[in-house]
């Protein structure tokens, strides 16, 4: 049998080539919040980006409380779903990336949504990178695997 | 599959791949017709190109900002505006590139090029509307071949493209672009032929210039037209111009020249010719079944087809107003006649007429004369709005020639760009704000002065202040009144001496940004994209750019002195109205009554709407999206201003929420923090203002006056285009 490490990192790798938008989860004064976001993950998995401008509420409870989740995941809508789908959640600490890095990871974002140029290149938005300690990978309705990305 | 289709190879594809106007040079030509040699971009390639380059989700993300049907024309103009500058400076594929250029060259040499549209959806019998989309004259190059290319496949989203959406068929999501390369033909004389002609059933059309036919379609030449009866083919009329122009190919595209020698004595037909053109247009006719409007050339001793479409008769209903949206588009030399009269006649008239009914003493007249006046003035008011829309709006549209001239140029970054080498010119609505200022400077060090004016204890009419007042007064009317429709002035100068305490109370209002540096180096770098003969055009279109932008700005307040002056014959009739007095004087004062109650819908304007402040909602607008039009974050309390005397309650450092920003409203602009606007447009007055001033700007927020209530905490993102309320 494979390594199950790189099962889960393939699949987890995969996941991050077919999919755009995932869920994000942040903690705000009054509770959690939750935010769909345009997403890039590195190939590596240590880290994942994603832009919003600065006045959003899921801006402010991060810069306050920068533990986070992402939720990533592969249903289409419909029955087989249940059998088929696949969701990983990516748990971290969120940071706004700075300017010195911002070339590179722009250019990570931009080949992955290259339609958001404006919208990443306005000085009111922010390109945050959540630097990911663990993955909870869901699979066959019920199977959880995690991943600590950095062992 | 080879993607660039060679026509004459007799390959044919569906309408869908190859577009209208391919698909109808093709049918001419195998039914015997001399159309121009004919290569074929077919639509798998603009597909190609928009999926490469990512282009495909942002012309989708940019034309779902809002919904269409909320969509100004001013905002479809500027969605297409961003459209186009997305594909101008998107680089095609190498291998799309290679295939075009190549294949171009293998067919044409090196010779000149003309690029034709060829959409789908564009000359199908029940859409056929002319000037949609791009034709791009005399190419000569690689890069401009391309260049080419690619506005033709911007044009597939062009205002007018939009506009028609429905008629078109257009879809966002699957629409495409076909394109048609022929070398160019430069005939003795062209023209265009109507089998029909649209104003008579009955009747041909058929007009024609000497040289090439640009300068007819776009009406900077006049063609000699002849009406033919379509039965006995026989002419009817013919009118003979004055021929003065002619297009002729220049280094790149067209230029036009002075007719010279015999030509401008010789019509550009004979009578046999103009019916051999006839002859030709009527077989079309019978090939498609249908009448048709055919462009042709005659290139020595053969009649040529440049294009074939059917003739549409306009079904325009008294509330589509997208025929007049498109007669905006102005051409240069258009503008340039448009300016003078402006400039040199209306104006100065608005002017006269202002300084006239100033001069009338109203509280001294009769009742009779009073009533005499109020009625000249509604029409003199009436007249003014008239030429407002007839001869100012197309006018002050003229910015827009600019800013696609200079996006084609200099493919900046922000298709936006143009409008900084507009501003900083005197805007009279500035000028108005500067007098503002020096008279808050007045009061702030004059502890005395402002303590008299707060007590409402007005110095006399000779104290240089009370004279300051008089004389913007005089010159720009009482800012309460100017603001909006409703004749509720406030009384005398007390509103403007509110407002000038309302700026004496911060230490210094924002002032208006002075003409940087940067756009010195923009202007070079504008000329400099023209070569030396096209140089001092490039430079007069700039001109005639400015004075548009400052028309837009100024028309408003030359008309708010005549509003304002009409306001106050009527204010006067209120006034005497409510004194009542005696039985006897009502019936003295009939006439002044029936004069007042035949104001058209009084009082229905902007405050006539229910307030829906009072309301429970179970819903709340968290952040509402509309336009970037003035770069900037600000942050502060909303003041929502529903009706012009709202203005008068506007304090320092506020967001400025209100449906559209008349330029009569600007005087409350530098103590706003960011202004929110419904009505939408990157070139509207808000937006101008706003930049002038360096202030963030969201306009075409939807609902924007009920979504957002006086005294929320609202941030706003310029650069974004988003209000997020706190």
């Amino acid at each position: 049998m494979a390594d199950p490490s790189e099962d889960i990192r393939s699949r987890i790798a995969a996941l991050f080539e077919t999919q755009r938008l995932a869920v994000l989860a942040t903690q705000g004064p009054g509770g959690p919040h939750a935010s769909l976001v345009a997403f890039w993950g590195a190939p590596d998995l240590q880290r994942i980006l994603f832009a919003t401008p600065r006045t959003t509420r899921k801006f402010a409870n991060l810069t306050e409380r920068p533990q986070v989740c992402l939720l990533i995941d592969s249903s289409r809508n419909v029955p087989a779903d249940f059998h088929e789908a696949m969701a990983v959640t990516a748990s971290g600490d969120a940071r706004v990336v700075a300017d010195a890095d911002r070339p590179d990871s722009d250019v990570d974002y931009l080949r992955r949504h290259p339609y958001l140029k404006d919208f990443l290149r306005s000085p009111t938005t922010a390109l945050v990178e959540i630097a990911v300690e663990r993955y909870s990978l869901v699979r066959h309705f019920q199977t959880v695997m995690e991943l600590l990305p950095k062992e | 599959m080879k993607r660039l289709l060679d026509m004459t190879s007799g390959a044919s594809l569906p309408v869908e791949r190859i577009g209208g106007k391919a698909l109808s040079l093709f049918r001419l030509q195998q039914n015997g017709f001399t159309v121009p040699e004919t290569l074929v971009v077919i639509t798998d390639v603009y597909d190609h190109f928009v999926d490469a380059t990512g282009l495909r989700e942002r012309i989708l993300l940019e034309l779902h900002r809002k919904d269409f049907d909320q969509m100004r024309w001013e905002e479809i103009w500027d969605a297409s505006l961003r459209i186009r500058s997305l594909f101008l400076s998107a680089s095609i594929p190498e291998t799309l590139r290679r295939e075009i250029l190549d294949t171009t060259l293998e067919r044409f040499g090196s010779t000149a090029l003309v690029v034709r549209s060829s959409a789908p959806g564009e000359d199908a019998a029940s859409a056929s509307f002319a000037g949609l989309h791009e034709t791009v004259v005399n190419v000569s190059g690689e890069e401009p071949l391309l260049d080419a290319v690619r506005k033709v496949w911007a044009s597939l989203w062009s205002d007018a493209s939009l506009l028609y959406r429905q008629e078109l068929g257009l879809d966002p999501e699957r629409s495409a672009m076909a394109v048609v390369i022929q070398p160019m033909t430069a005939g003795r004389c062209s023209g265009v032929v109507f089998t029909r002609n649209p104003a008579d059933s009955r009747e041909a059309v058929v007009e024609a210039v000497h040289g090439l036919n640009q300068g007819l379609v776009d009406g900077a030449v006049e063609p000699d037209r002849w009406i033919l009866d379509r039965r006995s083919k026989t002419i009817v009329t013919y009118r003979e111009p004055k021929r003065e122009r002619i297009s002729i190919p220049g280094p790149q595209g067209v230029s036009l020249a002075d007719l010279s020698g015999d030509r401008v004595e010789q019509a550009p037909l004979e009578p046999n010719e103009v019916h051999a053109v006839f002859d030709m247009a009527l077989a079309a006719e019978s090939l498609f079944g249908g009448p048709q409007d055919v462009e042709w050339t005659w290139v020595e001793d053969r009649l040529t087809v440049l294009q074939c479409r059917p003739v549409t008769t306009a079904t325009a209903t008294a509330t589509d107003q997208r025929g007049w949206y498109l007669s905006l588009h102005r051409s240069y030399e258009n503008l340039v006649v448009l300016r003078k009269e402006i400039e040199e006649n209306h104006i100065p008239a608005m002017e006269q007429a202002a300084r006239e009914m100033g001069a009338v003493a109203l509280n001294e007249i009769s009742d009779d004369a009073l009533a005499d006046e109020i009625r000249r003035r509604r029409d003199v008011n009436d007249h003014w709005v008239q030429v407002y829309w007839s001869e100012f709006i197309p006018f002050a549209h003229g910015i827009r020639l600019f800013g696609q001239v200079y996006n084609d140029a200099v493919r900046p970054e922000d298709p936006f760009e143009f409008v900084e080498l507009l501003s900083h010119a005197p805007l009279q609505s500035l000028d108005r704000n500067r007098r503002l200022e020096a008279m808050a400077e007045r009061v702030r060090f004059d502890p005395n002065l402002r303590e008299r004016l707060e007590q409402r204890k007005f110095p006399s009419e000779d104290h240089p202040f009370m004279q300051e007042i008089t004389e913007f007064l005089k010159r720009f009317g009482d800012l309460s009144c100017s603001a909006g429709e409703t004749v509720q002035c406030a009384q005398g100068p007390g509103a403007l001496i509110h407002i000038v305490l309302e700026w004496a109370a911060q230490p210094e209002v924002s002032r208006p940004l002075a003409g940087s540096r940067n756009s010195q180096a923009r202007i070079r770098r504008y000329l400099d994209a023209f070569g030396e003969e096209r140089r001092q055009w490039a430079e007069r279109l700039l001109e005639l750019a400015r004075a548009s932008y400052r028309l837009r700005d100024d028309d408003n307040i030359f008309l708010g002195r005549i509003e304002a002056r009409l306001a106050e014959a009527e204010q006067e009739a209120l006034r005497r109205l409510a004194e009542g007095g005696a039985s006897s004087e009502e019936e003295v004062r009939r006439r002044l009554k029936e004069v007042m109650d035949e104001k058209p819908d009084a009082g229905t304007g902007a405050g006539g709407r229910q307030e829906a402040g009072a309301e429970r909602r179970s819903y709340r607008a968290r952040q509402l999206v509309g336009q970037p039009a003035g770069p900037g974050l600000a942050r502060g309390s909303a003041r929502v201003v529903k009706r012009p005397e709202e203005l008068l309650d506007m304090q320092r450092g506020e967001v400025l929420v209100v449906d559209a920003v008349d330029p009569n409203m600007t005087f409350v602009v530098p103590m706003a923090s960011a202004i929110v606007e419904r009505r939408g447009g990157m070139l509207i007055h808000g937006a101008i203002i706003a930049r002038e001033y360096g202030l963030a700007c969201v306009t075409g927020v939807p609902d924007a006056t009920d979504l957002i209530r006086t005294g929320d905490e609202v941030t706003v993102d310029g650069y974004l285009g988003i209000v997020t309320l706190q």
